[in-house]
């Protein structure tokens, strides 16, 4: 048999050639364009069409970006650097403006003497954040707020806060810090007594006014701790509330002042109306979506009771508020308000826009959770009543744990829509930063004619907000994920 | 019976509603403090400035008014009104006063029940081209596209100028003063129309300002004014007679800088009632004796004010034009103070 072998065949290879690089039109960049770019004569033809788009884009635009111009006192001053630098007829970005105006943009009129102090509750926002975001987790709590930690010193400093202000804000997140490390869980004091601290440090006055209203929460708690032994749950949260009420109507503005008189410490107080920029923007649709989220469950909750009146309130609110648009809300807030109101009544505009905001997210945010309710199989309902829990148990750690879950990407995007929806409240006069503030500025003979930087300046900001909240989404979506798809 | 019940029933309703409505001085002196409604920003006649302290033409009246009723020109809160609050915010009580270059028309003045008390600036729309385009009259604009801004009474004077001329326009909507200078720089219109003074401020900015004529056409009439509640007499008063004290004092020469001086040796009797030197024509109208005094103290007299903001020497540079005194062949006129 080998001799056939050996006539027919006259060369037998023993060793393997050496494995050669694949074809050049088969490998690297060009397989990823052949395969990607230019299969077939539509892609080709979408392919060049797009680099002449982008060619296009860049050219038209690439100049504007490159001359831009960072010191001038007025737009003519931009112009004349921009033709002295770049030629006669050139175009370039004036920046100048931003650097001039940057502080209307973030503070609107806020006084420059008082810059630390929204500064310090914007730092101390993410410090009471954290709790709340990483619940539980001590290496990324203690993370942020090291950063906050290493912002406020910084910032404070830029910003010229006063000494005692900055050695107390300091020992205050250094404090917190070290309760990252001893007991995670109980950061969340700090968080709830936040909205107190922020509204004392943006608005001022006397220190006694946050916390005689929150202890109006304080008096609803207790109200309802005593009562509910004798009178049942609900009546008794009913009583705690109409207590809570009735404190903040007619004891709170004695207690303050004579707490005052006793021990006068206060803050420079700062009206609404100096209030602008991404402040307003900021304190709107934080406190918006503070407080919307809670009312919302509360809201879906109620529209699956079998209760008539809980049901139907649920439902006329969600249908009246969804159906009404945003802008038409802001104008009812603004002006019809006023109407209604007793002559001489002021009642705060910026809190009368926040209120129908939180109404309006709240509206929303309520339907999105109804959407994750209804997605729980029916079992899971009927496996918390089968362990004996009660309603509120059933829900608070059966049903609301997986219905959120699984609304996280429609919350998060109500929650993006309600930040980017704080800019209309320029309809109602208020200085949102993307028309309010760029009106004014533009009202300003040296800044007369500037376009698109304005708009720039401020869509960037948003969009780090915006791109940040829904990171956060994404990585929450990530840890929170127990199936095994 | 049930009618007279229902009669008295509505007479105290009016009443309480007139009571609550009327009083604005007393409302404003026990505040300390006059809320002015102003423009959300329009060049020369009121925005604020890099540290936020409000200037322009609009808001030296309401500093002036502010002046008379509290002695303290700076005692003025600013609320900027978008052209869709203003009203509602004056109706609701919001605002004291609104000066906020609205135009004086028969509907404002009898359905919104408001009343327009003086006016403190004569504009007219107007039309802006380049030079280039070799008109020099409006009405050669024939089959011309033209930036117009949505929503104003501007759009429907243009609609009736084009008509009555028998020629054809097109239209190039813009949303606001700043889009519109754009697309007209950027050329996506041959003329651009709004008032004469927004033109003028707009021309002032742009960056071959020479290539660009203001047609000498003034196609409407806009009386702009301050705005006060309609039923509030006292208040009404006190406004308009704010503002001729200011058109008095240029008549009779009396300035910011001279007014303590002619004060003491002025031997003029109009003069010496206005500064309440004699008389006590402050009193009867329920302010200060020497509240016109402040007043001029504290803006200067109307040509003042309009040549620190708007006149010729400003960027805007606008002419006197219609707003120069009578003497001088304007329309700014003031009844005899006595």
């Amino acid at each position: 048999m080998s001799e056939t072998h050996a006539q027919t065949v006259l060369f037998v290879r023993d060793t393997m050639l050496p494995p050669v690089d694949p074809p050049i039109a088969e490998r690297g960049a060009v397989k990823w364009m052949r395969e990607n770019l230019f299969s077939t004569p539509l892609n080709i033809a979408l392919t060049l069409l797009g680099v002449l788009i982008v060619w296009w884009l860049v050219s038209a635009s690439l100049p504007w970006w490159l001359n831009s111009v960072w010191n001038a006192s007025s737009l003519s001053q931009c112009r004349e650097i921009v033709a002295a630098t770049a030629g006669e007829g050139a175009s370039g970005a004036c920046w100048a403006m931003i650097r001039e105006r940057w502080h209307q943009f973030i503070f609107g009129f806020y006084p420059a003497s008082e810059w630390w102090r929204p500064v310090l509750a914007f730092g101390l926002l993410f410090a009471a954040l954290a709790p709340v975001l990483f619940a539980g987790q001590k290496r990324n709590q203690s993370l942020i707020l090291l950063a906050v930690l290493a912002y406020l010193l910084v910032t404070l400093y830029l910003a010229g806060a006063p000494g005692t202000a900055f050695l107390l804000s300091l020992l205050l997140v250094a404090g917190l810090l070290v309760g990252a490390q001893l007991a995670p869980g109980k950061l969340l004091w700090f968080t709830l007594a936040f909205p107190a601290l922020c509204f004392w440090l943006l608005w001022g006055g006397s220190v006694w006014s946050p916390i005689v209203a929150m202890a109006g929460f304080g008096v609803l708690y207790a109200v309802f701790r005593v009562g509910t032994p004798f009178i049942g749950l609900v009546p008794a949260a009913g009583a705690g509330v109409v207590a809570a009420v009735l404190w903040w109507l007619y004891l709170d503005k004695p207690v303050v002042d004579a707490l005052q008189a006793a021990l006068p410490f206060g803050i420079q107080s700062v009206r609404s109306d100096l209030f602008g920029g991404f402040l307003l923007a900021i304190v709107i649709g934080v406190t918006g979506i503070a407080f919307s989220l809670p009312i919302g469950i509360l809201l879906a909750l109620g529209r699956q009771s079998d209760m008539l009146i809980v049901k139907t309130l649920s439902v006329g609110f969600i249908e009246f508020i969804r159906g009404v648009p945003l802008i038409t809300l802001l104008f009812t807030a603004s002006l019809l308000l006023q109407y209604f109101l007793p002559p001489g009544t002021n009642f705060d505009i910026i809190l009368r826009v926040i209120i129908l905001v939180t109404f309006f997210a709240a509206a929303y945010l309520a339907e999105v959770i109804r959407g994750g309710l209804a997605a729980l199989p029916r079992g899971q309902y009927e496996a918390a009543d089968a362990l004996g829990l009660d309603y509120w148990q059933a829900q608070r750690l059966v049903i609301l744990p997986q219905a959120l879950k699984i609304s996280i990407p429609s919350i998060v995007s109500t929650f993006i829509g309600l930040f980017k929806d704080t800019t209309l409240v320029a309809f109602v006069g208020l200085m949102d930063p993307l028309k309010g503030v760029t009106q004014i500025v533009r009202a300003d003979i040296n800044w007369k004619g500037i376009y698109w930087e304005p708009y720039i300046f401020v869509g960037t900001i948003f969009f780090l907000i915006c791109f940040g909240m829904s990171r956060y989404s994404m990585y929450l979506e990530r840890k929170l994920k127990t199936d095994h798809r | 019976m049930k009618k007279s019940v229902f009669f008295g029933a509505f007479a105290v309703t009016a009443l309480v509603s007139g009571m609550a409505l009327a009083g604005t001085l007393d409302d404003v002196k026990a505040r300390g403090e006059l809320i002015c409604g102003s423009n959300t920003g329009l060049t020369g006649f009121g925005a604020p400035d890099a540290s936020g302290n409000w200037a322009g033409f609009d808001v030296d009246l309401c500093r002036a008014v502010a002046a008379v009723v509290l002695g303290d020109a700076t005692k003025v809160k600013f609320l900027p009104t978008t052209g869709e609050t203003r009203f509602t915010a004056l109706q609701s009580g919001e605002v004291d006063l609104l000066v906020r270059n609205s135009t004086w028309t028969f509907s404002r003045d009898t359905e919104l029940a408001l009343d327009f008390v003086a006016v403190n600036y004569y504009d007219g729309q107007g039309f802006m081209v380049k030079k280039d385009l070799g008109v020099s009259s409006a009405k050669e604009l024939d089959g011309a596209t033209v930036c117009i801004q949505t929503g104003t009474t501007t759009e429907l004077n243009l609609a009736d100028f084009f008509k009555q001329n028998n020629i054809s326009y097109q239209p190039v909507t813009v949303a606001d003063d700043s889009e519109a200078q754009r697309q007209y720089l950027a050329g996506a219109c041959d003329a651009y129309t709004t008032d004469a003074s927004g033109l003028a401020a707009s021309r002032a900015t742009m960056p071959d300002a020479d290539n660009h004529i203001i047609l000498p056409e003034i196609i409407s009439k806009e009386p702009l004014g301050p705005v006060v509640r309609h039923g509030d007499n006292q208040w009404g008063d006190v406004v308009r007679w704010t503002y001729y004290a200011l058109l008095i004092a240029e008549e009779r020469g009396i300035t910011s800088a001279n007014v303590n001086e002619v004060a003491a040796s002025t031997a003029d009797e109009e003069v010496k009632r206005l500064l309440g030197v004699s008389g006590d024509m402050g009193a009867k109208m329920g302010v200060s004796n020497d509240a016109f005094k402040n007043a001029i103290l504290a803006v200067g007299n109307y040509g003042e004010i309009f040549a620190r903001n708007i006149g010729e020497g400003t960027t805007i540079n606008l002419a006197r034009g219609l707003n120069a005194l009578w003497t001088q062949g304007g329309l700014q006129y003031a009844p005899p103070f006595r």
